[in-house]
């Protein structure tokens, strides 16, 4: 936060100045480029046309597995953010934050893939009851409680090995998907799935390690 | 209990924080011209950068989207051929006057002889993501990972979940005519092959060998025999948690096959972060002396927070069934606590974990017999003096760390730059509120075999919510005497950063384009995917838009005669994730960039610097023996000021390359 707010500093007193005697960047007018004008607009058409025509191919699997993973990363949150409350440790409130702000970010990807093709787009809802408990991994409604009642060290150790439950449940949804015919061939479903493959198996392991690391209870 | 707190991880925060105040001062003293002696680097790059920062701003659009460059230039910017507009443009290999650029449609080839104006050599559809690309010789590598690659390279996709056309693994092309190329072979692999490497051993004239970084879900038997996952515990022939080596005999490479399946991770023992940073270390004494309770684990000691020491210590007051503030004996009881913990913690560090399953990219640098390996939560320092059978000699992880990526050595091997591609590339990471530790490079030395942590680097300009960014694929640029890195963050644009003081990274140019497409209609995937500097220019591979090549302006940072002498460290072909040594011919260029360096660093007095250089531009002049000797004397006389210089080991390096430029022809 420091940093932001020093260098925002700097802009503003630069301003004031009149910002001088910074080198001047350059903006080029139009860019260099063998390619005539018109045939740029009729590439950026048929850039947008490929685009449009990707998004009338849709695959059942692919959309069930965006609506279902919305909900599945909406539990995460709902987890995530016990923590800055609850949590014995600035490492478990750093993970925790961490996760916020990536699968926020997932949710939208995956929202506005959902919309492009005009699917249902299910709402981001905080309340226990909307999570579908039958997909892999999701916690509880008592699991939940149990984690929301935690506090220091306890809800470490609970948040750590919910999360991994969590996370593995994920893991599993991908596995699933990719073994449907015809699902995942589309270059944003292949990516988010592998994403969430690639990066929630290195956070199991990472939060198997604070798990181990963690203290016998007092 | 993972004790790190907060206010040591801050540490080199608050240095950067202090190095912005001095820019602030240096600002509000109205612009010091820079000649009143030598200032640090990051300083002279805060009194030139331009602000408010032009990065932020920029209008969206596809092919004329605002653009904004620092201390370079673009040459040209090239849309890619019709049947690939819409393809992700991925990674590049280089080979002559040839730019290969890997496509998810297939290959295309640029020449770029003239980088003003390159041409398409040659483009061949064979979809596959990722395609990213590799040359050695005539022969051609190209990763496929994506469900819809097909054997046949044909563009229908592959429907069924189990298949005989899908092509998941490395294919082979013959490039002996790169306008015709020839595909010769394939190497299918359990996960496919998301990035991989190229080794060149220099013992072995016959092979070269290529490792397979494959990060998606392991198919199915059914599709290639052998293939299973599951836990080492449950499944000792699981395709997870090793890399793929594949054994390509240049005299018949339609022979490539896989020669082994190196378990790199095996008895992986590391702690979830690696030690603490000089400045961090510092904090810690700090905080020993004014009596805070320390977790003291070698190389990584923990202080705890007021927060954790306060409720285990009221923990320890109750369990003695007492009320009321601790008293002594209850600290004493902590302490050892604590020291019974460090001994715990050293017994597990014994157990074997199971790490990783896999890496994302593995760069080798063969001239120094290692590799830097990016998997999963580790970052790796991995010995390939015997190809067949690397070996993991250290790790480290990182608590701000999400998906280790890629990995850059520097020119000496002395240090290596780790990214982090938290969110996978597609996420936009590069917000204002998104941390400076979270999708960044990491920085650390190599001593004896030993990684050791010293700062974060990241891209600095914040970007809207419309742009992908995070840490990507970059190269050194040869500049002699410093490190510098060139460095895509996809629409984040490339940065230019000196790394030359791993405490202290800093910025020195940069280009960048606004969004493809602004919200609300959407985020599309764009931005500079890699960029390499190769014999004199930046050719970037443009996920959307194509292919732009740059050179580099000079600046007070970075001057004309270090531009030049980067430009006389020529290659024949390079490859992302095989890291070639520079080397300078002497040159006129070379001495006169050291002295610029001297004169930077104020490692020689002003008069010196004047003398020698007007002697070098009398000697340029000169023929023959004049010449010859002429140098030899620049060269003494510059190696009578090394004792009493604050920069020797930089005069040391002038002295040499005046003589070696006195023994030139």
């Amino acid at each position: 936060m420091n940093v932001r707010l020093a260098r925002s500093s700097i802009a503003v007193a630069a301003a004031l100045m009149g910002a001088a005697c910074a080198g001047a960047p350059t903006t080029p007018a139009s860019a260099p480029s063998a390619t005539g004008s018109a045939d740029l607009a009729e590439l950026e058409a048929l850039y947008y046309a490929r685009a449009d025509s990707a998004r009338m191919n849709v695959h059942q699997a692919d959309v069930a597995f965006m609506q279902g993973m919305i909900g599945h990363h909406a539990q995460a949150l709902v987890m995530s953010e016990l923590a800055p409350e609850r949590a014995g440790s600035q490492a478990l409130r750093t993970l925790a934050a961490r996760t916020i702000n990536a699968q926020n970010d997932e949710i939208e990807s995956m929202r506005s893939w959902l919309a492009e093709r005009v699917q249902e787009v299910p709402e981001v809802r905080h309340d226990h009851a909307s999570m579908r408990a039958s997909m892999p991994g999701m916690l509880s409604p008592g699991q939940l409680r149990e984690l929301e009642a935690a506090r220091g060290l306890e809800f470490d150790r609970l948040f750590l090995t919910y999360m991994i439950q969590h996370h593995s449940g994920a893991v599993t949804m991908v596995h699933e998907l990719f073994a449907t015919d015809g699902a995942a061939l589309d270059d944003t479903v292949f990516k988010i799935a592998s994403d969430i493959q690639v990066d929630q198996t290195t956070e199991i392991d990472r939060m198997q390690l604070m798990l181990d690391a963690l203290p016998a209870r007092p | 209990m993972t004790m790190n707190t907060g206010a040591e991880r801050r540490a080199p925060v608050s240095l950067r924080h202090a190095l912005s105040l001095t820019a602030l001062a240096v600002i509000l003293s109205g612009c010091a011209s820079g000649s009143a002696g030598p200032v640090s680097l990051s300083e002279l790059a805060a009194r030139n950068v331009p602000t408010p920062d032009p990065r932020v701003g920029l209008e969206a659009g596809l092919f004329d989207a605002g653009q904004t460059l620092w201390n370079m230039q673009l040459l040209s910017t090239t849309p890619p051929p019709r049947e690939f507009i819409g393809a992700t443009n991925s990674d590049l290999a280089f080979k002559g006057d040839y730019a290969i650029q890997g496509n998810y449609n297939g290959v295309i080839v640029w020449d770029i002889s003239d980088p003003t104006r390159p041409s398409v050599a040659m483009s061949h559809v064979c979809p596959a993501s990722q395609s990213d690309v590799s040359v050695y010789g005539d022969l051609l590598f190209v990763s496929g990972e994506g469900l819809g690659g097909r054997v046949d390279c044909g563009t229908q996709g592959v429907e069924q979940s189990v298949s005989p056309d899908r092509l998941r693994g490395i294919r082979i092309f013959d490039i002996s005519d790169i306008r015709n190329p020839r595909y010769i072979h394939n190497v299918q692999t359990c996960r496919g092959s998301h990035t991989h490497t190229l080794l060149d051993d220099p013992d072995d004239d016959e092979n070269v060998y290529i490792y397979v970084s494959g990060s998606s879900v392991v198919r199915p038997s059914e599709e290639l025999p052998g293939c299973s996952s599951g836990s080492l515990d449950e499944n000792p022939n699981s395709a997870l948690f090793r890399i793929e080596v594949i054994r390509v005999p240049l005299a018949a490479p339609e022979r490539a096959s896989i020669v082994s399946s190196p378990r790199i991770f095996a008895g992986l023992v590391a702690p979830p972060q690696h030690g603490l940073a000089p400045e961090e270390l510092a904090a810690v004494e700090r905080a020993r002396a004014e009596g805070a309770f320390i977790l003291e684990l070698p190389d990584n000691p923990q202080v705890m927070s007021d927060r954790e020491a306060n409720e285990l210590l009221r923990r320890i007051v109750a369990g003695r069934g007492g009320t009321g503030s601790p008293m002594a004996q209850d600290s004493a009881f902590l302490r050892d606590l604590l020291a019974q913990e460090v001994e715990a913690r050293l017994a597990a560090a014994d157990e074997p974990r199971p790490g990783p399953t896999q890496c994302h990219d593995i760069t080798v640098y063969p001239a120094i017999g290692f590799a830097g390996g990016a998997c999963g939560g580790y970052g790796m320092l991995i010995d390939i003096t015997d190809p067949v059978n690397p070996v993991r000699v250290d790790e480290v992880a990182d608590e701000n760390f999400s998906y280790w990526h890629s990995a850059t050595f520097n020119n000496d091997g002395s240090k290596v730059l780790f990214t982090d591609e938290w969110g996978g590339g597609s996420q936009p990471k590069c917000r204002a509120t998104d941390p400076y530790e979270w999708g960044a490079n990491a920085i650390f030395t190599i001593e004896n075999r030993r990684m050791r942590f010293h700062s974060y680097f990241k891209m600095p300009a914040p970007q809207t919510s419309a742009e992908n960014c995070v840490a990507h694929n970059g190269s050194l640029i040869p500049v002699p005497g410093r490190d510098i890195m060139v460095q895509a963050w996809y629409q984040g644009g490339i940065s230019i950063f000196d790394w030359t003081d791993p405490a202290n990274a800093v910025e020195i140019a940069f280009q960048d384009r606004g969004p493809v497409e602004a919200q609300p209609r959407g985020r599309s995937m764009g931005g500079s995917w890699s960029v390499y500097w190769y014999n004199g220019v930046m050719v970037s591979s443009e996920i959307a838009r194509g292919l732009d090549i740059f050179e580099l302006t000079p600046s007070p940072m970075l001057t004309q005669n270090e531009i030049d002498a980067a430009k006389t460290a020529r290659l024949d072909y390079l490859n992302a994730q095989g890291q070639p040594m520079f080397e300078w011919p002497a040159s006129f260029a070379m001495a006169r960039a050291y002295l610029d360096q001297l004169e930077r660093s104020g490692g020689l007095s002003s008069s010196r610097i004047a003398s020698v250089r007007a002697g070098l531009a009398s000697a340029e002049q000169g023929t023959g023996a004049a010449r010859r000797t002429a140098l030899n004397g620049l060269a003494a006389d510059v190696g009578g000021a090394v004792s009493g210089s604050a920069d020797a080991s930089k005069v040391r390096m002038l002295e040499a390359a005046l003589r070696d430029l006195a023994g030139a022809e």
